[in-house]
């Protein structure tokens, strides 16, 4: 099983989640560049968090657009596994991957500092390791964080139990002002309908080894490994058609 | 011919910049400033001499890129001067 990180211009957390894949959870990582037309055999993607192409535009909006991302497409409509953080988050809505846009920071401030998440949905490759309403502490860098999406749209996501993450207080409490950036519904990550695709606005990569004070991020990318070994070994006919 | 396409944030959804700006104005003594939608204008210089043509092309090329209709509307306008 390969893992693959996707590095754009401007990409700069692309390091840290190669380093967790690599070597916190020992498996082989490769970096895969915007200009790549194939995802070189990887079975599980991570599109990292940084500037691509300078946040120009729109955040995620010209990456969307760059060869590497049709591929990625590809491998996330096969059911392949694709884990967006922060600018990958972004890249994932504006490729349309994931539903609904991201606005500056309510209070228009770069937040940078540790927030938690309730887990709303278990049982995703990314979540099969916590527990239902688990409280995570996460560190957040951003300053389009703001999701909004039209109320029928948002309402749709609840209904099919699609929000992964909220943020909420210390004791998993959904409030406005445990909301770091005025996100919709304090939403912080939501899946797509499969639930093979996964975007957070937070960073489990910077919280993923005891030496650094948190290791509440590494269940994540520990439990879409897991699920990518598995589901790879196996003659499963998804699973082969998510091969590319 | 040229064209200027404008995005703004849709009125439904609260702009933050838009609000700061005009909290700002305010205070340098433009109390009557009542709202600000804070947006992005691009002056495009087409092929075409077809302002149809050009007017279909603008608006594409709003929903495929230069727009995120999920929060941003937008309008193309043929600027004067270059209308035939």
């Amino acid at each position: 099983m390969k893992c693959g990180v996707v590095v754009f211009p401007g990409s700069n957390c692309d390091h840290d989640v190669y380093h967790v894949l690599k070597h916190v959870l020992e498996q082989d990582a490769t970096f895969l560049w915007h200009q790549d037309e194939s995802l070189k055999g990887c079975e599980l993607i991570v599109l990292p968090g940084g500037f691509s192409y300078g946040d120009y535009l729109r955040a995620g909006a010209l990456a969307a657009l760059s060869p590497v991302m049709a591929a990625v497409k590809r491998h996330a409509e096969a059911g392949g596994l694709v884990l967006g953080i922060c600018n990958g988050f972004q890249v994932l809505l504006e490729t349309g991957l994931l539903p609904g846009a991201m606005r500056r920071n309510a209070n228009l401030r770069f937040q940078c500092k540790d927030i938690y998440l309730k887990t709303e949905r278990t049982g995703l490759p990314f979540t099969r390791k916590l527990r239902e309403g688990q409280v995570l502490r996460l560190p957040i860098a951003h300053a389009e964080g703001n999701y909004e999406d039209f109320p029928e749209a948002l309402d749709r996501l609840e209904a099919e139990r699609r929000v992964v993450f909220r943020y909420c207080t210390e004791d998993g409490e959904v409030t406005a002002a445990a909301n770091p950036n005025g996100a919709a519904r304090n939403i912080a990550g939501i899946c797509n309908a499969a639930g093979n695709v996964l975007g957070l606005m937070p960073h489990p990569e910077r919280c993923s080894e005891s030496v650094l004070g948190n290791t509440d991020g590494l269940a994540l990318l520990a439990g879409a490994v897991e699920v990518a070994r598995g589901a790879f070994s196996g003659t499963s006919g998804a699973a082969a058609g998510a091969r590319r | 011919m040229k064209a200027r396409v404008t995005v703004y944030p849709r009125r439904e959804i609260l702009d933050p910049q838009g609000k700061a700006i005009r909290d700002a104005l305010s205070r340098v003594g433009f109390p009557g400033v009542e709202d600000v939608r804070a947006g992005k204008s691009f002056e495009i210089q087409l092929a075409t001499a077809d302002p149809a043509a050009a007017d279909r092309e603008l608006k594409e090329m709003c929903e495929k890129l230069l727009a995120n209709t999920v929060v941003e509307d937008y309008s193309v306008e043929i600027l004067a001067g270059d209308r035939p």
